[in-house]
């Protein structure tokens, strides 16, 4: 049985397991709010572009959270509300503007690392290395964590209201652009916490599959961002554990862990799984003779 | 009369062309109104505008002799199309939701409240389908859902953009039961519409629209030939050239 305990002796798995009870849940609990708004794709978006911003904050101070932090707000500045100014002044869609903004700046955030002062690997950014985590990394997604939950928890209902639907929630005074600012705000904040345990390519995944997989398997609001927040947690610690017993990276490890719970939950979920559907649908006949009754 | 919503030159633009032109007219509370006229006529925006999602141009609305600047007094309920049903919520939650604009964010829901949500569900005539997801409704039951929370809601003016639209005879019989009822609550209900052949059973007034305001008046000395035929056939200028 010394396998199960072995991961735990380990001074850098520890700080890694509670990073990722950190993020899981925190990446976890916002899924809710863009799995509802549907914006999985400018989360998508959002993910790739902060590789400029990372280089830049690279070039200019350094490898340091600060500076990730600026990146990524960089990064959101220019593809949301520069995607949101091209499609709002041409025939150009909101979707084509975010896509074109993002794939440039990937391109150019992977030509600018060349520049960084220090020496940074690319592949350090795409993927992560959540056995490197450091006290500020720790730091800052506990910051990160207590912010996106009291602000989510705190602007519950305008943010339901305007979720559900953003034109009713204006009419009663509610500043739908605020929420949505915030909303991807946090998404950016959510995605720098993220980034040193499954760097820029995978943070999607522990954003956007627990709220996917709860969403499938009720109907209560409360249950998808909670839910979403403890799926994200329980699979963000599995995912590290399979990792360390199975040799294998952990940032890959923590999404397919996710990525099997949702597919689960899209086959054998009660009420909107397929298989359960295709083995609980009754026959017509019995099925009016019941109602018949 | 203190009791009304008045509307004086009121021009609202769609896209900057204007869509409503200088139209002055005064709503009872109390009655119910069908807003008629054909396509691009003006109607949603002429609804969007008194919810204030439109910015007006010229004029203004008064309500009870003042400025409407309490966002909650008004309802507007958007065609069916622009909802989106798979949300996950249930009828309760829903009327909850109205709640939310009288108790603003944090404010916990007391004995009175609970009361309203109920008393919503009620008049809805949503009893038995309270705990149900809005999904899982028929068309004319989600209609009236948003019915419910506009109640809950306390709202006075209910602004309804073509909540007919897809119901079959009996769902829109009971929609149509469901806002005289509202209508006996002193409730001002502005309705738009597009079946001019019902409008005679489901509305005591009509407000017909076609860029400008054509008639306004009770159904049955309003809804005319002559009138009818100014709206659909005459053509005011709107912007677009064809």
């Amino acid at each position: 049985m010394n396998w199960i305990a072995e991961p735990f002796q380990y001074e850098f798995m520890r700080r890694a397991l509670l990073a990722c009870v950190l993020i899981g849940f925190t990446n976890g609990f916002l899924g809710a709010y863009v799995v509802l708004r549907r914006l999985a794709l400018v989360a998508d978006a959002l993910s790739h572009s902060m590789l400029p911003g990372l280089a830049l904050a690279a070039m200019l101070i350094g490898l340091n959270p600060a500076g990730l932090l600026l990146g990524g707000l960089f990064a959101a500045i220019f593809v949301a509300l520069g995607g949101h100014l091209i499609a709002s002044s041409s025939r150009v869609k909101d979707e084509t503007a975010v896509a074109a903004l993002y794939i440039l700046a990937f391109a150019l955030g992977i030509a600018l690392i060349k520049y960084a002062r220090v020496k940074v690997s690319l592949e350090h950014f795409l993927f992560g290395n959540i056995l490197g985590i450091s006290d500020s990394d720790l730091w800052t997604s506990y910051a990160i964590s207590a912010l996106t939950l009291l602000s989510l928890v705190a602007l519950q209902r305008p943010l339901m209201v305007s979720l559900f639907e953003p034109s009713v929630a204006r009419t009663q005074g509610i500043n739908v652009g605020m929420l949505l600012a915030l909303i991807i705000m946090l998404i950016v904040l959510a995605m720098v916490s993220s980034l040193q345990a499954v760097g820029v390519l995978l943070s999607l995944g522990l954003l956007v599959l627990p709220a996917a997989t709860v969403y499938l398997l009720c109907d209560s609001y409360a249950a998808i961002s909670w839910g979403g927040g403890i799926i994200g947690m329980a699979g963000a610690v599995s995912g590290l554990l399979i990792s360390f017993w199975a040799n294998i990276p952990s940032g890959p490890a923590i999404v397919m862990v996710l990525g099997a719970l949702f597919l689960a939950a899209y086959l054998f979920g009660p009420k909107y799984g397929m298989a359960s559907r295709w083995l609980l649908k009754r026959h017509l006949h019995e099925e009016s003779l019941r109602r018949w009754k | 009369m203190n009791h009304d919503l008045v509307i004086e030159d009121l021009t609202v633009s769609y896209h900057r062309i204007p869509a409503v032109h200088h139209l002055s007219v005064r709503l009872k509370c109390g009655t119910c109104i069908g807003l008629l006229g054909p396509n691009g006529a003006g109607k949603t925006t002429l609804l969007k505008a008194l919810a204030g999602l439109l910015p007006i141009e010229t004029g203004r609305v008064r309500f009870r002799g003042r400025e409407i600047a309490d966002g909650r007094l008004i309802t507007y309920v958007p065609q069916r199309e622009a909802v989106d049903w798979d949300f996950p919520i249930t009828v309760r939650g829903l009327a909850e939701m109205g709640r939310y604009s009288v108790l603003g964010a944090w404010k916990p829901f007391g004995l009175q409240d609970d009361a309203m949500v109920e008393e919503a569900i009620h008049v809805a005539e949503l009893e038995g389908f309270a705990d149900r997801q809005i999904k899982a409704l028929s068309g004319g039951q989600q209609q009236r859902s948003f019915l419910a929370r506009a109640w809950a809601q306390e709202a006075e003016i209910y602004l309804l953009d073509e909540p007919f639209g897809g119901l079959d005879k009996n769902a829109s019989a009971a929609f149509a039961k469901a806002l005289h009822r509202l209508r006996a609550s002193e409730k001002l209900i502005i309705v738009s519409h597009h079946n001019l052949a019902d409008s005679r059973e489901l509305f005591d007034h009509v407000l017909i629209l076609n860029g400008e305001l054509v008639a306004f008046g009770e159904t049955a000395q309003t809804l005319t030939k002559p009138n009818i035929d100014r709206a659909y056939t005459t053509k005011i200028f709107s912007g677009h050239t064809e």
